[in-house]
């Protein structure tokens, strides 16, 4: 297993209780859902936008809706869900604000996880080669990447209170472990971000 | 990237033989009297029909729980031949299933996408149409000749309402699957909103809630050509000269809306029927124009112009929101099937975004559902020359037990 690309998957699959429902935007292959169904019964839907992505995920077992999430998500209803999961997703979206209340909308709690752009790894590398860093979590070239909205811990913490959105957990990941934050959080110290969120006031 | 027409026609040279272990071999049509003057057939029209026969096939067996059935829903043009070898074909005089086996051979068959050493696999001919169920062509039992126009207007949902009778004579209470495109996707859909207890899950390949204005119009002009042949005789030709030239001009021109205009350029061009230039004349010039005439003149070997008349008009009135006020989501609100919806990029019959509308209106009823855009140039036949990318979704599809 790639522990750089697995570890928010691993915590998100532990966090969600048995028996409820789950959004997963951005499903890739459909992994974390295919294994949500099997081993917590969960009622789960996927939207993906890369048509190969959403067969592999049809073939991996999994309800998944074809869907570019910078287009919205008005066909789901308010409060459909117990849970909404993007995992490493928002920074390649081109409207990252408005998939970000479409998912407060329509769950109860939802799942960011993210590369933290203020990690030290990143800013030393930007430092001393002055070029665009390449990094575990940030594995592309300037040309190619897919990465178009990059931020840090400190952005995201900026939106949280701007939205007035409960945060029920921060993990941080750096690299090796995995550990709970506590504020204020030191923002070179994560590689990469996790956050379970909360937002129930009527918007 | 294997061009798919290609390979279709490459596969089957495969399965030629109806001794391939991929085949399900030999097949015989089945008849069976499934409406009578005492339990006549209520028609959305009002009409009351019977007796009502219906041809059906079957493929595989079935299992002793009853669990495993997959019922295929063919289209405008097809049968209940969807896979095999017609053991047949001579005695019911269909000199056109000699060389090929049924219309979704490549999906259907031991080890394939819809394995019928898994599945009982069922494909039944459609009300209207011309190949052993009852339609124009038949014997009105009240005047003793064949319907012609006094045959009543039938509709999807009659189709449906007829299959369910079907499924009632085979003993099966609940449907592991419904299966179809195009118009057989739209009984797909609706087998899944009027019957949501016999079926178990659907899947809905290049089809939509309903037919948009444009599909409506080559409709109307294809039945116009039938209808203004002079061999039409206000459809009574039974035992005369059928109103081929007609039924050619339809099919011709349904054709077009079958393909795409990238596949169009793909597969003629403008190349030229004889050598590489004009021969200065209105006959048939381009590869184009030979293309559709060959596809109408081997349609009409085959096919019944009343029937074809009848049937596009059921595709014209299917409506899945008809019945509340074109509330799509409220009209998918009684479904409880799990939901396999495919459209087709280049598809302009059925487009993917009137595709999308059925997919959201499952989702607006908090109903999870699968839906994909496969890319393809094959325009509306795509579902049946994706294959490759089609069998292996529904072969996991059919295997979900959540």
């Amino acid at each position: 297993m790639n522990n750089i690309q697995r570890w928010d998957h691993e915590l998100i699959f532990q966090y969600i209780e048995p028996g409820s429902s789950v959004l997963d935007l951005g499903c890739g292959s459909g992994e974390l859902l295919a294994r949500l169904i099997k081993d917590k019964q969960v009622r789960g839907q996927a939207v993906e936008t890369d048509p190969l992505r959403v067969s592999e995920a049809i073939q991996n077992g999994t309800a998944v809706y074809q869907k570019d999430l910078d287009l919205g998500l008005e066909e789901f209803n308010s409060k459909s869900f117990n849970y909404v999961v993007l995992e490493k997703t928002l920074q390649v979206l081109y409207r990252p604000m408005l998939v970000l209340e479409e998912m407060l909308r329509i769950g109860q709690v939802c799942f960011i996880s993210f590369p933290n752009f203020s990690y030290k790894g990143v800013v030393e590398k930007f430092i001393q080669t002055g070029r665009m860093p390449v990094t575990a979590s940030l594995p592309h070239q300037w040309h190619d990447t897919p990465n178009i909205h990059l931020f840090t811990l400190y952005d995201f913490l900026d939106w949280l209170s701007d939205y007035r959105v409960e945060m029920v957990e921060g993990i941080a990941y750096d690299g090796k472990n995995v550990r709970s934050m506590a504020l204020p959080e030191d923002s070179s110290e994560a590689e990469e971000l996790l956050f379970v969120l909360r937002f129930d006031q009527e918007r | 990237m294997t061009d798919p027409l290609n390979a279709c026609i490459e596969q089957h040279r495969n399965y030629k033989s109806p001794g391939s272990i991929n085949s399900v071999g030999w097949t015989k049509p089945q008849r069976v009297v499934l409406a009578s003057e005492n339990d006549p057939l209520h028609l959305d029209c009002g009409a009351r029909i019977a007796p009502v026969t219906v041809e059906f096939e079957t493929y595989g067996n079935l299992s002793s729980l009853k669990d495993n059935a997959v019922f295929i829903l063919h289209a405008l043009s097809g049968d209940a031949h969807a896979a095999g070898w017609d053991a047949d074909w001579k005695k019911d005089k269909r000199p056109w299933r000699n060389k090929k086996p049924g219309w979704w051979d490549n999906m259907i068959g031991p080890g394939k996408a819809i394995d019928t050493d898994r599945y009982f696999v069922i494909c039944a001919n459609l009300l209207g149409s011309c190949y052993g169920t009852t339609g124009p062509w038949e014997i009105n039992t009240k005047t003793g000749k064949p319907y012609g126009l006094d045959f009543p207007v039938v509709t999807v949902e009659d189709w449906v309402r007829l299959h369910v009778r079907l499924q009632d004579y085979l003993g099966i209470d609940k449907m592991l699957a419904v299966i179809g495109g195009s118009l057989g996707g739209q009984q797909a859909l609706a087998w899944a909103m009027n019957y949501p207890e016999r079926i178990n899950s659907a899947v809905i390949l290049a089809a939509s809630a309903r037919l948009g204005a444009q599909g409506l119009a080559f409709n109307a002009v294809g039945r116009q050509a039938i209808i203004n042949d002079p061999c039409f005789r206000n459809g009574q030709y039974y035992g005369h000269e059928p109103p081929s030239e007609g039924l050619e001009v339809a099919r011709m021109l349904g054709h077009i809306t079958y393909l795409s205009s990238e596949s169009m350029e793909g597969k003629f061009g403008r190349s030229f029927q004889d050598g590489n230039r004009p021969c200065y004349r209105l006959d048939k010039e381009f590869t184009v124009e030979s293309y559709l005439e060959h596809q109408g003149r081997a349609f009409v070997r085959r096919f019944d112009a009343n029937s074809y008349l009848y049937l596009t008009r059921a595709m014209d009135y299917y409506d899945a929101a008809g019945s509340t006020g074109g509330d799509l989501t409220a009209a998918c609100s009684s479904i409880k099937a799990k939901l396999l919806i495919i459209a087709y990029t280049s598809d302009w019959l059925y487009p993917p975004q009137s595709t999308r509308e059925v997919a959201e209106a499952i989702l607006a009823n908090n109903k999870p559902v699968s839906y994909i855009e496969i890319p393809s140039n094959y325009g509306h036949d795509a579902f049946l020359l994706e294959y490759a990318q089609t069998g292996p979704m529904i072969e996991s599809f059919l295997m979900r037990r959540d």
